[in-house]
């Protein structure tokens, strides 16, 4: 596997929520704004050396808190490939798939915290068989398959372009079909 | 033979043109009311409705509330209010309310949601709208242009946790506490993104704007709705608010049945509750107000749609009456509403609080949402009656929130440190 391929995991515990994530005082900014201070009161290290490809791996309720999107904005602005976590905040959940950002449940078990992943480990996700895998510590994780209506809105980029794609095949307003 | 449904159950059964549902089915929902605010509403939906050449499915069933970024602070935030100001007028919605208050308060004020109603709101707090026998739950901006353009979404049916509460609270005791209380007990998952339905005898008993605390916060408990059966009590308020009474009929049917298949049933003595406080970071971090009375506040702020409603500008005066807050303090006041804050005027309510030493911020989400105005310096410490207390939400990183009630906030006040309001109103 070349490492090229591979993207640093970025771990962060429970309850990462969106104030973290788009802090409040840059939310009137455009989205490469709000994205150079993700995290910041966190992790200030993030938003600064994150690369696209990077994976996000979180602890329990990942997106606690608002439904600002712009907290799921940044993580695609920012290049994040995915966020695996024990579990995620229902809000930010939908969030994610409309914005077309893949967000994956982990195992149940182990409970190891990050489950043993190293701090910025080097690691390999592939969508289809949601799993990541870290070659350095030969570590494969199986996470839970993104359910197929929101994997459909992965697949389209999100709403917006799957509602391109829906008003395309309206009928047209001179169109004889019953309505 | 039909199974027995929870309220959750039939009203998205309703929703989506179904006698019955059963959790976790997948189902599309036909949406009475979608509500939303500046920042996460007209700024967001109008370059892909643009971008997209269509107009919004229906503007009578569209509710405009500017709240966030208002009074504008500063060019920003004025050109955010007024992209709002003009889209709803290119769109024809004429349920547009500006500056009158924060949305989750003025939308069922001008008697916008009704029993019996599948709605959805542009910020978490849409979870107030269950008080009313609502199905009503937040959604991004994304979905939210996906709702404006279909007047669809999809929903996985909720399964529903009870949570019941028997006897009556201590006077001095009051929703908020409730709810940091449950929090605390479960944890900010602890809603698990289904129904959250509250009820039992202490639960009737609460008016309307308790009830709409309680249901806000299913926000914070990890809710996707919080829910609260219909009565006499929901009926009365809203035609005090101008719905005609014909149109609130059969109430009754909006109720969980006997049998109704539950998550889980948790029960709670109401009599039993103290006056809770949330230690900085999180409102899972509750404890008895009285065990807290070491901590010194700089600032006591009554805001925000959970915590600055009429009844909780009364249950703040309740304990302010006569009193003048402590020496470096800061009370600030920012009324839910521009309708609650005249009321609370007319009544007298108001002049308490500015005469025990509280500033009157505007009606809008202020220092709650984060957003600029009035938020909180270096290493200040709070006692607020937000809904969230998270690191860096109400200003900088370094300053502490503590969560607590109208009345625990008013009282911290006057002592200058975080106290049991009972030891006030005794």
């Amino acid at each position: 596997m070349n490492d090229q391929n591979l993207g640093r995991c970025w771990i962060f515990g429970d309850d990462i929520n969106t104030d973290f994530l788009a802090p409040g005082k840059y939310m009137k900014f455009s989205i490469d704004k709000i994205a150079e201070h993700c995290m910041e009161d966190v992790e200030p290290r993030f938003a600064r050396e994150v690369r696209p490809g990077d994976i996000v791996i979180g602890g329990s309720n990942f997106g606690a808190g608002s439904s600002r999107e712009q907290a799921v904005e940044v993580l695609r602005h920012l290049g994040v490939r995915c966020v695996i976590a024990q579990s995620f905040a229902g809000l930010f959940y939908r969030n994610g798939f409309n914005l077309g950002l893949p967000l994956l449940l982990g195992p149940k078990a182990p409970a190891a915290p990050a489950w043993g992943i190293a701090p910025d480990a080097r690691a390999q996700f592939d969508l289809e068989q949601a799993v990541l895998e870290v070659p350095q510590q030969g570590l494969r994780l199986q996470c839970t398959p993104i359910p197929a209506h929101l994997l459909a809105l992965v697949n389209d980029g999100g709403l917006v372009p799957h509602l391109r794609k829906r008003l395309a095949a309206r009928p047209q307003p001179d169109s004889k079909e019953p309505a | 033979m039909t199974t027995p449904q929870t309220l959750a159950q039939k009203l998205v059964a309703r929703a989506c043109g179904r006698d019955q549902v059963a959790p976790e089915e997948l189902v599309t929902c036909r949406v009475d009311l979608a509500m939303m605010h500046d920042s996460g509403g007209p700024r967001r939906l109008k370059p892909h409705l643009d971008a997209l050449g269509v107009k919004v499915w229906d503007p009578s069933r569209i509710v405009v509330v500017t709240d966030h970024y208002v009074p504008a602070a500063d060019a920003d935030s004025a050109q955010i209010v007024r992209i709002a100001r003009d889209w709803v007028r290119e769109q024809g919605i004429a349920n547009f309310y500006d500056e009158q208050g924060i949305c989750h308060v003025v939308t069922p004020q001008h008697g916008h949601i009704r029993p019996g109603m599948f709605a959805v709101g542009g910020d978490s707090h849409s979870c107030t709208g269950g008080a009313f026998g609502a199905y009503m739950f937040g959604i991004g901006a994304t979905e939210m242009l996906g709702v404006a353009v279909t007047g669809e979404i999809w929903l996985r049916v909720p399964h529903t946790i009870a949570m019941e509460w028997t006897g009556r609270l201590a006077p001095g005791v009051c929703a908020k506490d409730m709810m940091l209380h449950m929090c605390t007990r479960f944890g900010m998952d602890g809603g698990q993104y289904e129904a959250v339905e509250y009820c039992g005898e202490a639960v009737r008993a609460l008016s309307m704007n308790e009830r709409m605390t309680l249901c806000n916060m299913t926000a914070e408990l990890g809710g996707q709705a919080g829910l609260i059966a219909p009565d006499e009590t929901t009926r009365d308020w809203l035609v005090s608010c101008g719905v005609p009474a014909q149109e609130l009929q059969d109430l009754a049917q909006w109720q969980t049945d006997a049998q109704a298949p539950l998550l889980a049933h948790h029960r709670f003595d109401a009599a039993a509750l103290a006056p809770q406080v949330s230690a900085p970071g999180s409102p899972a971090l509750g404890e008895d107000a009285r065990n807290c009375g070491e901590e010194k506040v700089d600032i006591a702020y009554i805001g925000a749609c959970t915590g600055a409603k009429l009844e909780d500008l009364r249950m703040a005066a309740e304990v302010l009456k006569g009193q003048r807050i402590a020496r470096g303090v800061d009370l600030m006041v920012a009324p839910a509403s521009a309708r609650d804050q005249q009321a609370a005027q007319a009544e007298g309510t108001l002049q308490i609080l500015l005469d025990a030493g509280a500033r009157l911020l505007p009606t809008s989400c202020g220092a709650c949402a984060g957003y600029g105005a009035n938020t909180f310096a270096e290493n200040t410490t709070a006692i607020s009656t937000t809904a969230r207390n998270f690191k860096g939400r109400m200003g900088a990183a370094s300053s502490r929130v503590f969560l607590g009630s109208p009345y625990t906030v008013a009282a911290s006040a006057v002592a200058g440190r975080i106290t049991d309001p009972r030891e006030m109103l005794a």
